[in-house]
């Protein structure tokens, strides 16, 4: 079973498609490429939210798509949620 | 998956092809809401098209509004139309903007007549349209005689892993078989609009939709109070793992698919002049967008959900699908086609897009859709600024 998907390999974040359960070791597969990463979940995330599969330190930018959907506000560690409490558009 | 992509079809007057068989009775505008009504009550199996709009508008404004009045009685769906107006001049130009593709249309207005008699006369000529479009014969079509128009709503994570790629999938597949499509959603593409670019068939066509969207995004960058994130993605997206507008579109604009080239942008329900796929600048607001995409002679739409919008048409279906687990288990009286297999990879985008090009085919025989059986019929104007 798939806990989360990759649209590309170099996403740094995956999408939850079950409800993951914080400390849970999760597993998932890129969509168009060939990545399969594993790591621990270090919150609930949500089907459907996203999950963090590195580090990011405030003003990183994030990839999803293989393209840029925005920029990092608060750091976030490999396994938490990343949303709109720690990234935000660049758009304005 | 049959490679027969054959259908039973009506084939109007003008020789384009629709996949229902209304008789419609169209307001001019909203006063003359209640006499239709009262003709559709009348007469059982005609349709009645309340809106809210009409009345001195001016301008590209009001173009627009003639433009989406005749293009929905013009759509091939519908097989004859009774217009009631409350005065005769504009109702006239509306009956005979309908008239030219040699659609039975009749118009009746109110003044100098009360709305009593006008009830009684425009009753009696929608029985006759009525009878005489029962007996209309479908007969053999092509997918090549279809236009598709595609929008999604009430997106979220899952709109851009499956439901959106599984119609990418199927636009790739009937504009290679030769049927005519659409896209929109023109605030929507915000964030993508590079990647929307890159995809029209050439440099006019590119320079074109950017001056379309510009002038979108110039008017948000002057109107807006905030930075939209209350707005773009909206409350619904959030909820459902989307964080910013570009995540969202990027999830919209798989829709598109991987091979199609657009052919060209259209106005607000302006009818396509060719083949292929075609953008049309709409409003992102599922039941605004839907009945911009009729007016210009659409006859299914594809709407591919996350969180679960119910939006219908009343005289283009509207095939629902998702590929979000939750909500195809939570509002499955919504839901047309269920993709959420796609998740778990156990079923290819392939066979997604086969499947839902089927439910295509088998709702142009005549299925019905979810949105058909459960009434939505959400027809409304899109009004560009306040009235004179």
């Amino acid at each position: 079973m798939i806990d989360f998907l990759l649209h590309e390999d170099e996403d740094g974040v995956g999408v939850a498609v079950v409800d993951i359960k914080a400390g849970s070791s999760v597993k998932g597969r890129s969509l168009h490429g060939q990545a399969t990463p594993e790591l621990t979940a270090r919150m609930d995330i949500p089907l459907g939210h996203k999950i963090a599969l590195k580090p990011f330190a405030e003003g990183d930018t994030v990839i999803k798509y293989g393209v840029d959907i925005g920029k990092v506000v608060a750091s976030i560690e490999v396994g938490e949620h990343v949303h709109v409490h720690n990234v935000k558009t660049k758009r304005w | 998956m049959t490679k027969d992509y054959t259908f039973l079809g009506y084939r109007r007057e003008n020789g384009r092809v629709g996949i229902r068989n209304h008789v419609i009775i169209l307001p001019v505008d909203d006063i003359s809401n209640a006499a239709c009504e009262a003709v559709a009550n009348n007469i059982k199996g005609t349709l009645a098209l309340p809106h809210a709009y009409g009345r001195l508008q001016f301008g590209e404004d009001l173009e627009l509004f003639f433009r989406t009045m005749i293009g929905t009685g013009v759509n091939p769906n519908v097989a004859a139309v009774v217009v009631i107006g409350i005065e005769p001049g504009w109702t006239e130009r509306i009956v005979k903007g309908i008239a030219k593709t040699g659609k039975p249309v009749t118009g009746f207005s109110i003044e100098r007549m009360g709305d009593l008699q006008t009830i009684a006369q425009a009753s009696l000529k929608a029985k006759e349209y009525l009878q005489w479009a029962s007996e209309l014969h479908r007969e053999e079509c092509d997918l090549a005689d279809l236009y598709i128009s595609v929008k999604c709503g009430e997106s979220d994570t899952t709109t851009g892993l499956g439901s959106c790629p599984t119609v990418g999938n199927l636009m790739d597949k009937a504009v290679a078989a030769g049927a005519t499509t659409s896209f929109g959603e023109t605030s929507e593409l915000t964030g993508g609009e590079h990647i929307v670019k890159a995809k029209a068939a050439n440099n006019e066509v590119a320079e074109e939709f950017m001056k379309v969207w510009n002038s979108y995004n110039d008017f948000i960058l002057a109107e807006k109070t905030n930075d939209l994130s209350e707005s773009q993605p909206t409350k619904g997206n959030i909820r459902g793992g989307l964080t910013t507008i570009e995540e969202k579109a990027m999830g919209n604009i798989e829709k598109l698919g991987k091979k199609s080239k657009f052919v060209g942008c259209l106005l607000p329900a302006e009818a396509p002049t060719g083949k292929g796929m075609w953008f049309m600048d709409t409003s992102s607001a599922a039941a605004e967008a839907v009945t911009l995409w009729a007016a210009s002679g659409a006859v299914v739409h594809l709407f591919p959900t996350g969180q679960g919008n119910i939006v219908g048409n009343p005289i283009e279906p509207v095939i629902k699908l998702t590929a979000n687990p939750l909500t195809a288990a939570t509002m499955s009286e919504h839901i047309d086609l269920d993709v959420s297999p796609l998740l778990q990879g156990e079923m290819t985008l392939d066979e997604a897009g086969d499947q839902l090009l089927e439910l295509t085919l088998r709702t142009a025989n005549g299925r019905l859709t979810a949105a058909e059986t459960l009434g939505h019929r959400e027809f409304v104007l899109t009004k560009l600024y306040r009235s004179a």
